[in-house]
């Protein structure tokens, strides 16, 4: 479904330069549930924002159902975040301005065709399938570390993504509250054939997935 | 979409409270001030009683008078001999009065206490090209004027001096050593109608002299009525081609005569740019208001920018969330343009409020003589106000709204900019 050939990215300040990814090349098959691995600053992200299209190579080709990422313009990147792409970010980015509903109706925002009322509904669904049905009308500050991220899983998966990244999804969550979010993301992959890349670090739940991919200082090591 | 846009900027305007504030008291006070000063313009360029006939009149002010060898200029008013031989004759224009350039303002006395009245020299035709409502009586005629007669007419506060409240007409007044016959009593006009305005007219041949019967320039203008506003270019041209073959007494002494038949705007522009020419150069004038106007705003939109540019860092993490989940840049740039518009519009309200109150002040307390009641916001100033306003909001919210745009995602995620 998508595909990184030889990609790396170099952060360059006026006196430092971090090679963040070198050389990497993976492949996620469509319907694929994928772990990311590594120790912090290994450059986890930043792969992970590689293949939600969020994020431009230094070098090295992405390509989406076989078309390269350069061929698309703004608009149509837009669309395709949209409709193919659902991410859940390592630290939230809820939007404080908004309430939870309607921070998790955002995706349906830029999707035409779909009333008020539809994308409430399918928002407060979403929200449901996470177990938030009685905060719908906090602000983000109001919810605990907890609540906060299932606001952002709902979010990712509200629009029904077909490609789903999720960048520690359980990591600010109690082993049963991660236990309760795995079997979504099992349950996205299985019954709607999502196609999902998850960061961890919990071997255990690496171990849940179809197959994980370590990296060690910006590079490939499995 | 737009009903998300809405939604959004208000949550978002409720939210940021200081933000809000500041910005609606920079756009609101501008607008408040701006909307009183075009009122007030409105009111001396565009038509209201007794000039009601505004749109088809054109007026003769300024001139100038210069030497043959152009090193001696006379500017100023048009002298009777000048409107007399040349604008009365003009063949295009339907009416045309020939009254003092403005009102003097002489001593009169009543009761041992000494106030100063508005006097006015002119004729006839004055009182058919102006819409006056006669408050008793009427106007004095071509004929009083040919025949010299000592005949007057008032206007309501000059009769509340002399009479009170009992009426005036047939009972004599006595200004400047003369002594005249009330005629007729008209409402005040205010004092920036220069055409119209005076406390007391009266035929111009009552005039203690004579000598203004024969010269080309001093203390006269004339107003000429056109059958409607598409004659102007005829009477214009016939009025320059005119000035072209004036006679003069002495030709070495002064032998051009540049001047023209105005609008009031064009008046204005001639008086402030007195040049010897034909040309008015009203554009420049317009040109100077907007330009004025634009630096007046240019201030407040500034910083309007500069917040908003500012705030691009704080919602860094907003942009790079809504990029991720598909917002194009248009989208993006649609938002924040639509809450910045919200922002402005509420702004205008709010100055719309303030300079209604500001008139409806202006209007109560009289400051200006005779000003009682007369401006107001009518629907070619609120059109005015809703342009400058809308202006305002996308001069203020593009620029910043584009930059917020073209952030890489992933930088405004961690809060870059
Ligand atoms: N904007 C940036 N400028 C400079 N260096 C950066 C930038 N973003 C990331 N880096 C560097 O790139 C490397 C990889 O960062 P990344 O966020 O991908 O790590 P990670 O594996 O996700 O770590 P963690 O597990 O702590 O989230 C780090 O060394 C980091 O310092
Ligand atoms: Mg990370």
């Amino acid at each position: 479904m998508i595909q990184l050939e030889h990609i790396e990215k170099v952060y360059r300040t006026d006196s430092l330069e971090t090679v963040a990814l070198s050389n990497i090349n993976v492949a996620v098959q469509q319907g694929e549930f994928v772990s990311i691995m590594g120790p912090s600053g290994s450059g986890k992200s930043t792969l992970l924002n590689m293949l939600g299209l969020l994020d431009e190579p230094t070098a090295g080709t992405i390509a989406l159902h076989g078309k390269p990422l350069q061929s698309f313009r703004d608009k149509e990147l837009a669309q395709v975040r949209n409709r193919e792409i659902g991410f859940i970010f390592q630290s939230f980015h809820l939007i404080s301005d908004l309430r939870v509903v309607d921070n998790v109706e955002i995706p349906l925002l830029y999707r035409k065709g779909l009333s008020g009322s539809e994308r409430r509904k399918l928002a407060l669904e979403a929200l449901d399938a996470v177990g938030l049905t009685s905060r719908t009308k906090h602000f983000p500050t109001q919810l605990s570390g907890g609540q906060q991220q299932r606001v952002a899983i709902a979010r990712a998966i509200v629009g029904k993504p077909s490609l789903l990244l999720a960048d520690e999804p359980t990591g600010n969550l109690d082993s049963a509250m991660s236990e309760e979010i795995m079997s979504i993301l099992h349950e996205l992959n299985q019954k709607r054939g999502t196609t999902i890349a998850m960061v961890t670090h919990d071997e255990r739940l690496a171990t849940q997935t179809d197959r994980t991919i370590r990296i060690f200082d910006g590079r490939q090591v499995q | 979409m737009l009903a998300n846009y809405l939604k959004l900027a208000l949550a978002v305007l409720r939210r940021r409270k200081f933000f809000t504030f500041v910005s609606l008291f920079g756009i609101s006070f501008t607008l408040a001030v701006l909307l009183v000063v075009t009122a007030l313009l409105d009111s001396i360029v565009n038509g209201y009683p007794p000039e009601t006939n505004l749109e088809r009149t054109l007026g003769v002010r300024d001139m100038v008078m210069m030497s043959p060898d152009g090193k001696n200029t006379w500017q100023g008013p048009a002298g009777y001999g000048l409107l007399d031989k040349y604008v009365r004759t003009l063949p295009s224009a339907e009416k045309v009065s020939i009254l003092s350039a403005e009102a003097y303002w002489v001593a009169a006395y009543k009761n041992g206490s000494k106030f100063d009245v508005g006097f006015k020299y002119t004729d006839g035709e004055f009182w058919q090209i102006l819409d006056f409502q006669f408050l008793e009586g009427a106007a004095f005629t071509a004929d009083d004027e040919k025949n010299a007669n000592f005949v007057a007419v008032i206007s309501k506060s000059l009769r509340e001096r002399y009479f009170g409240e009992a009426n005036a007409v047939g009972k004599t007044i006595e200004i400047d050593g003369q002594r005249f016959r009330v005629v007729g009593v008209v409402p005040d006009v205010p004092v920036y109608r220069f055409t119209p305005f005076a406390d007391i007219w009266v035929p111009i041949s009552t005039s203690k002299s004579t000598t203004y019967k024969n010269e080309l320039m001093g203390g006269f203008q004339a107003i000429i009525l056109a059958k409607n506003a598409g004659d102007f270019p005829a009477i214009k041209a016939e009025f320059r081609e005119a000035l072209k073959h004036a006679q003069f007494p002495d030709p070495k002494e002064y032998n051009q005569l540049y001047g023209g038949a105005d609008t009031v705007l064009e008046s204005i522009a001639r008086m402030m740019f007195q040049a010897p020419e034909f040309d008015t150069h009203v554009e420049r004038l317009v040109a100077i208001f907007f330009t004025l106007m634009l630096l007046f705003m240019l201030l407040p939109a500034i910083n309007l920018v500069n917040l908003n540019v500012s705030r691009i860092m704080e919602r860094a993490s907003e942009i790079g969330v809504r990029k991720a989940f598909g917002a194009s840049r248009v989208t993006l740039v649609g938002q924040f343009v639509t809450e910045n518009l919200v922002l402005t519009l509420c702004g205008g309200l709010i100055g719309f409020i303030l300079s209604i109150a500001v008139l409806h002040f202006l209007n109560t307390v009289q400051i200006i003589p005779y000003g009682k009641g007369d401006f107001h916001i009518n629907g070619r100033i609120f059109f005015y106000g809703m342009c400058i306003i809308t202006f305002f909001g996308l001069f203020s919210g593009v620029y910043p709204a584009w930059k917020m745009s073209r952030l890489n995602p992933v930088q405004a995620l961690k809060g870059g900019v």
